[in-house]
C-alpha cells in the first residue's frame, strides 16, 4: 500500500496511480468530542475516493483536516509522498487541493464569472505596480485566465447565468458553481462535501455525469463525501466507510457493501 | 435671481464640499468593516495620526523627543532639515502601512472570529492608544501642514458665476475655497483608484472575496492575514488623505480624531458596507447641515450644526435601518 509506484486498474479499465495523500493515524479532538480517531487511508492518482458514514460520523472533519481547516491533535499528512507541515487552508488551497463546502461557500455579492475567476487568483502572477505600469502582460494574463474560466464554465454547462449574481441562483446551481470555482484552480486534488445534497434525481444525475468527466477529462484525483449509497457505488473506485470517527471499512464499493460492520452501522441509524 | 436661490445654491455647494471629507472619513470605515467585519472606531485618530506624522516628518521635529530629553537630559527638538512634502508623503505612507502590519500582528489576528463587539473594543483601545503615541511622538501643540495646497477663495469661480445674479446686487458670484475644490478632486481621484484597484487587480479581487466570505476565500488560496494588512493600510492612506486635507484647513489638532464621530451618522445613511454609500452619505450629511442651518439655524438659535447630522441618522434608523444602499433585511424564520 504504501509503495507510491504501485498501483491498480479499475474495473472499468482506468490506470490508478500511486499514492497523492496519505493520512496516517489521524486523532481530531474537540474538547470531549472524538471526530476523527485514529484513522489512515490513502488516496491515489486519478482515484475517485469516497468517503461515506453516517450523521455526525466525522466525514467532514476529515475533509477539512486534508484542506487545512482542521489541524489534527495526532497523526500526520503525506502529499506526495511528503510529510505536511501544519499548513494554513490558502497554503494548501496553493499546493493544488481545491474544496467544496457541505453548506455551500460562494462570494454571494459577485456574479457566477467572477465567482469561478476567483479560483484563478493563484495564477494571476503580475503584481500590483507591474499591473499599473505594464498593462500589456497583465492584460495577457487577464485573457489566458479569462478562457482557463471560460471552458470550466462551458464544460459545466453554466453559460446561461455567468453573468448572474450567485444570490439569485438556486440551490442545485450554486453547488455547480462551487464546482466551477474549485475546478478553476486546476487542482492535483479535489475535495468535494455532499456535492449532491438537496438535489433532486435529474440535478444528481448531472452531477455524477461532471464528476465522472472531470476525473476521466481532466484527470482530477476526487476525494467526495456523499450520503447516496446508489451514487456511491456508481462513482467511486474506492470507498472508506466511518462511524463515530473510527474507520469501520475500506475498500471497492462491492467489498465495503457486503462488511458486516457497515451494514451494522447503517441499519438503524438515521441518515438521509 | 432671488437672493435665497443664489445663496441658497452657495450653502449647497460649500455644503457638498464639507461632505467629501465626511466621505473620505467614512469610506476608512467602511474598508476595513466589509473587509474583516471591525467597526475601526480609530479611524479618526488615524487620520490625526498620520497629519502629525507628516507634519513631523516635513518640518524635521524628532519624535518622541520630549521623552528622550526628559530622560536623557538632552535637548533635541528638531533635525534641522526640511522635507519636500512628496517626500514626507511617501515615507508616512510607509509609517502607515508598517502600522497596519503591527495592528494585524499583535491585535486583530488573535481576535479572529470574536464577536464584533470585542473587535470594536479593542479599536477603542487602539484609538485611545495610538492618540497617546500621536501625543509622545509629536507633541500635542497645533501645527499648521502646509503641503502646498492652495487655499483662499477661488476668485476665477468668483468672477465666472457672478452673471448668474442677473443683475442682483447683491451677488458677487459664488465663493468657493480653493483648498475645498482640491479636496474635491483629491477625493474623487481617489475613490476612482479604489474602485478601480478592487475590480481589476489581484490583490483587489482578493479583497472583495475576503470581504464576501472569509471560509470560500482561504479555499482558493487566499491569505487572510495579509489581504487585512492591505486593507488596514489602504484604510491609513485614505485618512492620510483626510488628515492632510483637514489638517490643511484647521490645522492639525486633536480635535481632528472626533471627525471620525461625523462619520457616524454618514455610515448611518449610506450603510456600513457601501463604498457608494459612504460617498453619498458624507454628502448628504455635509448639504443637510449646511442647508439646515442656513434655513432654520437662524429660528433654533444657531449651532444646528453640531446635532443635525445626529437626528437625521436617528430618522433614518428608524425608517431604513439598512441605509441607502444596503439590501434590505429580511429575518428568516
Ligand atoms: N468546528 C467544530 N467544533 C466542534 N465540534 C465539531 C466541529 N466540527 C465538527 N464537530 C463535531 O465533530 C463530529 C463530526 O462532525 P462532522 O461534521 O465531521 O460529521 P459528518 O460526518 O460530516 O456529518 P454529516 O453527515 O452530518 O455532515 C460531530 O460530533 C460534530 O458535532
Ligand atoms: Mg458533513
Amino acid at each position: 500500500m504504501l509503495d507510491a509506484s504501485e498501483g491498480y486498474t479499475t474495473e472499468d479499465g482506468r490506470k490508478i496511480g500511486g499514492v497523492v495523500m496519505e493520512m496516517k493515524n489521524i486523532t481530531l479532538r474537540f474538547g470531549g468530542v472524538v471526530a476523527i480517531k485514529d484513522i489512515s487511508f490513502d488516496i491515489r492518482e486519478g482515484e475517485i475516493r469516497a468517503i461515506i458514514g453516517p450523521n455526525g460520523a466525522g466525514k467532514s472533519s476529515m475533509l477539512n483536516v486534508i484542506s487545512g481547516f482542521y489541524v489534527p491533535q495526532e497523526g500526520e499528512v503525506f502529499f506526495h509522498g511528503k510529510k505536511r507541515p501544519q499548513m494554513r487552508p490558502y497554503e494548501v488551497a496553493r499546493q493544488g487541493i481545491a474544496r467544496t463546502f457541505q453548506n455551500i461557500a460562494l462570494f454571494e455579492g459577485m456574479s457566477v464569472l467572477d465567482n469561478v475567476m476567483t479560483g484563478r487568483l493563484n495564477y494571476m502572477k503580475t503584481g500590483l505596480f507591474q499591473q499599473a505600469l505594464w498593462k500589456g502582460k497583465a492584460e495577457q494574463e487577464e485573457t489566458e485566465n479569462r478562457e482557463a474560466v471560460e471552458k470550466i464554465i462551458d464544460f459545466l454547462e453554466i453559460q446561461h447565468i455567468r453573468k448572474t449574481p450567485v444570490a439569485r441562483l438556486p440551490y442545485g446551481l450554486k453547488k455547480r458553481v462551487e464546482l466551477a470555482r474549485a475546478l478553476a484552480a486546476e487542482p492535483k486534488l479535489l475535495l468535494l462535501d455532499e456535492p449532491m445534497a438537496g438535489m433532486n434525481v435529474e440535478e444528481k444525475e448531472d452531477m455524477s455525469r461532471f464528476i465522472l468527466d472531470v476525473n476521466d477529462e481532466f484527470g482530477t484525483t476526487i476525494a467526495l463525501i456523499e450520503h447516496d449509497m446508489g451514487v456511491v457505488m456508481d462513482l467511486s473506485d474506492r470507498v472508506v466507510v466511518m462511524d463515530y470517527g473510527k474507520k469501520i471499512g475500506d475498500g471497492t464499493p462491492d467489498e465495503v457493501r457486503s462488511n458486516q460492520a457497515v451494514i451494522d452501522a447503517y441499519l438503524g441509524v438515521s441518515h438521509d | 435671481m432671488p437672493d435665497s436661490l443664489l445663496f441658497g445654491t452657495e450653502v449647497v455647494l460649500n455644503g457638498l464640499m464639507a461632505g467629501v471629507l465626511y466621505a473620505l472619513v467614512a469610506l476608512g470605515f467602511v474598508l476595513i468593516y466589509k473587509a474583516s467585519g471591525i467597526f475601526n472606531y480609530a479611524q479618526g485618530v488615524m487620520a490625526l495620526f498620520a497629519a502629525m506624522t507628516l507634519y513631523g516628518i516635513m518640518v524635521g521635529q524628532v519624535p518622541f523627543s520630549h521623552l528622550i530629553n526628559a530622560i536623557f537630559g538632552t535637548h533635541i527638538h528638531h533635525f534641522g532639515w526640511e522635507i519636500p512634502a512628496i517626500l514626507a508623503i511617501i515615507v508616512t505612507v510607509v509609517v502607515m502601512v508598517a502600522f497596519a502590519w503591527l495592528v494585524q500582528q499583535y491585535i486583530f489576528r488573535h481576535l479572529v472570529g470574536q464577536e464584533p463587539i470585542i473587535l470594536f473594543m479593542a479599536t477603542i483601545g487602539l484609538a485611545y492608544f495610538l492618540e497617546g503615541v500621536a501625543d509622545l511622538m509629536w507633541g500635542s501643540e497645533i501645527k499648521a501642514l502646509d503641503v502646498g495646497l492652495p487655499q483662499g477663495g477661488s476668485f476665477w469661480i468668483e468672477e465666472n458665476t457672478q452673471w448668474l445674479g442677473m443683475g442682483n446686487e447683491n451677488f458677487y458670484g459664488f465663493f468657493l475655497d480653493q483648498l475645498d475644490l482640491i479636496a474635491t478632486v483629491i477625493a474623487a481621484v481617489l475613490v476612482i483608484a479604489l474602485v478601480a484597484f478592487s475590480q481589476y487587480t489581484k490583490q483587489g479581487r482578493a479583497m472583495r472575496a475576503v470581504a464576501d466570505d472569509h471560509q470560500a476565500a482561504l479555499s482558493v488560496g487566499i491569505n487572510l492575514n495579509f489581504i487585512w494588512v492591505l486593507v488596514w493600510s489602504v484604510a491609513g492612506f485614505v485618512a492620510l488623505v483626510a488628515g492632510i486635507v483637514w489638517g490643511s484647513k484647521s490645522g492639525v489638532q486633536f480635535s481632528l480624531s472626533l471627525i471620525a464621530l461625523k462619520a457616524l451618522p454618514v455610515l448611518m445613511l449610506g450603510g456600513f458596507t457601501s463604498i457608494p454609500g459612504a460617498i453619498v452619505g458624507g454628502l448628504i450629511i455635509g448639504v443637510g447641515e449646511k442647508l439646515f442651518e442656513f434655513a432654520l439655524g437662524p429660528a433654533l438659535g444657531g449651532a444646528t450644526e453640531n446635532w443635525f447630522a445626529y437626528v437625521l441618522a436617528l430618522v433614518f434608523l428608524v425608517f431604513r435601518p439598512q441605509g441607502l444602499f444596503g439590501e434590505k433585511i429580511i429575518e428568516r424564520v
